[in-house]
């Protein structure tokens, strides 16, 4: 493939941004090292368990109320199935997305540094499971989960 | 040459809380699929990292799996903002490839 300026143009903007990163980021406040870099063993897992763990280096986590999962009850197109997650919890360091019986039940990590605790994401389900998500609040992992109803075929039931 | 992965940025404020959805179209493959004609697997390339930044300031930083949807919306709300801040959102796939977009919040 030749080098088109485009692609130099891209390269030099991008070096420029993690750069940037750095200096805004990296050198004067400690990062925890899951906000550094793409989590290879927790998106790889193929266990709900095991892809929290890998995240968080524990499993334990307890049910919150106030932790808003906005999702259908059924999914009508299992590869279109959009998800509004609101944390009503102080000090939300992260939120993660875990859909329990996809092939790897990890399907997002957000790490909130100045946004509110709040993602929405169209995710696809392999067949009907608990999703769950887990927040990081004040050093503490909190889940809420719900299951969604996956109808084979798509007809919608 | 890749095929142009264009990156679209929405914002909307509304009572002080500004959302911002993020399209980008990509292809989201899992590497799970077999190519129904060559009976091949077709091989992953989905985006594994977007970052959010505010005026220059990271805001979010999201890690993405593969069962994120094709041409993935992603949206996050974010308090405070005034009119001509700037949204930058960037991200980067498995494959290397990677794009970023820039908006001015209205």
């Amino acid at each position: 493939m030749t080098q088109s300026p485009r692609r130099t143009f891209l390269k030099g903007t991008l070096a420029g941004g993690a750069l940037v990163l750095a200096a805004a980021s990296g050198w004067l406040v400690p990062r925890r090292v899951e906000a550094a870099e793409w989590n290879k063993d927790a998106f790889g897992a193929k266990k709900l368990e095991e892809a929290i763990q890998a995240l968080y280096g524990t499993a334990a986590h307890t049910p919150s109320g106030s932790i808003k999962l906005k999702a259908p009850a059924q999914a009508e197109n299992s590869a279109q199935v959009q998800i509004q997650v609101t944390a009503e919890l102080p000090n939300v360091d992260s939120i993660a997305v875990l859909v329990e019986k996809n092939p790897n039940p990890l399907l997002a990590l957000v790490n909130v540094t100045g946004a509110e605790p709040f993602l929405s994401a169209r995710m696809k389900m392999a067949q009907t499971s608990d999703v769950y998500v887990i927040v990081k609040s004040g050093g503490k992992l909190y889940s809420a989960k719900q299951n969604i109803k996956v109808t084979v075929g798509g007809c919608g039931g | 040459m890749a095929t142009e992965r264009a990156t679209k940025i929405r914002t909307k404020t509304q009572g002080g809380v500004t959302d911002v959805l993020v399209l980008v179209s990509h292809p989201m493959e899992t590497g799970q699929r077999t190519d129904p004609k060559t009976k091949e697997k077709i091989p992953p390339h989905f985006i594994q990292k977007m970052t959010f930044m505010l005026n220059g300031k990271e805001i979010a930083s999201a890690s993405l799996g593969t069962a994120v949807s094709k041409d993935p919306l992603i949206g996050i709300k974010v308090k405070g903002t005034k009119a001509g801040d700037k949204i930058k959102v960037s991200w980067s796939d498995n494959m290397g490839e990677s794009g970023s977009e820039e908006a001015a919040i209205g």
